[in-house]
């Protein structure tokens, strides 16, 4: 659903610049190649590195870990899961709401999906090329200190 | 020769890494391999139209536009943009970093590269509803107005926290990807 949107704005983006500028069309699509080129290195290693921690990490171990009653010690779990893994939203939310009708807390899918969409652990790689170390780590570290206090509130509110 | 293979060694250690990993673990090679195909997959479909619209931005905003309108110097709005341009883009949080070093060649802000950043990983407008929908309005809801708060915080304390010098060469490795 997302990728349909970016497509579209993609798209027309490319149509109007087309028609506007052929020349400067042409140096975009190059730009654009050219950044990829720069960064795909790392994406590859992105890439084996997210193969490797999902094919080790299946729901049915997640869900095992964060069923009723598994408390903080689960939040921790959750946040640490969402942290290593990568996984698209669309894949995630009905997969968390599977977990909720499965007796998992609200504030254990809260981190999960909280250290999930802020916290990479496997795309580091990508971000420090772009970030530099240590703003790429400090970034993480705070995410995932974060993931927990969005953890709790949402806990929380849907507990009212 | 020698540069690609200096560019690509973690790429081929990984690689190899890899081939050790689905001969010593059998059972999981076939979930290994399953994986890869489905991410490769997403990256696919993903990476054409994000980068095709960073490099329409790189070659149709003109410097002096992104400077006022999200440079060091422009306030809250800067914020403001930096925030919706992020949640309304689509894709997974490493689309980020290429179009965030794009803006920052074009003499973005880094407080609103950050904002940007956070908001692009965890405020998606294109997938609120989807939010919505799987897990209900206040867990989505109480979600998102957690996050906004958490990507100020995490931004200004990022801010605070890289010296200038370290953030002027990370500038300067953006310029100079061109």
């Amino acid at each position: 659903m997302d990728t349909v949107i970016l497509y579209a704005i993609a798209l027309a983006g490319l149509l109007i610049s087309f028609l506007k500028d052929r020349g400067k069309t042409l140096k975009a699509v190059k730009k654009g190649l050219k950044a990829f080129e720069g960064i795909l290195p790392q994406f590859l290693v992105v890439l084996i590195l997210v193969a490797m921690t999902l094919s080790l990490l299946d729901t049915a171990t997640i869900a095992r870990y964060l069923g009723k009653g598994s408390g903080p010690l689960g939040v921790i779990i959750a946040a640490l899961v969402g942290a290593i893994t990568l996984i698209p939203g669309f894949v995630a939310f009905p997969a968390a709401a599977a977990l909720l009708e499965g007796g998992a807390g609200a504030t254990q899918i809260a981190a999960f999906v909280s250290s999930l969409m802020m916290v990479g652990v496997v795309t580091l790689p990508l971000e420090m090329k772009y970030f530099g170390r240590r703003a790429s780590l400090l970034r993480n570290g705070l995410a995932f200190v974060f993931s927990f206090v969005a953890a709790v509130f949402v806990g929380w509110v849907v507990g009212l | 020769m020698k540069t690609f293979l200096r560019r690509y060694a973690a790429a081929i250690v990984a690689a190899s890494v890899f081939i050790v990993f689905l001969l010593a673990l059998p059972s999981y090679s076939a979930r290994a391999i399953a994986m890869m195909a489905n991410q490769t997959r997403t990256m696919l479909l993903v990476i054409p139209p994000i980068f095709l619209l960073l490099g329409l931005l790189d070659v149709w905003v003109p410097r002096e536009k992104m400077m006022r309108y999200m440079g060091p110097d422009a306030g809250i709005r800067g914020g403001i943009l930096a925030f919706l341009l992020g949640s309304f883009a689509a894709g997974p949080l490493y689309g980020a970093f290429p179009v965030a070093a794009v803006l920052m060649k074009k003499g973005a802000g880094f407080g609103n590269i950050l904002i940007f950043i956070g908001a692009w990983s965890t405020t998606k407008i294109p997938m609120l509803l989807f939010e919505i929908s799987a897990l209900g309005p206040r867990f989505a809801l109480s979600r998102l107005a957690i996050d906004i708060v958490g990507i100020v915080v995490i931004a200004m304390a990022l801010k605070k926290a890289i010296p200038e010098k370290e953030v002027a060469a990370l500038y300067a490795q953006a310029e100079k990807a061109d």
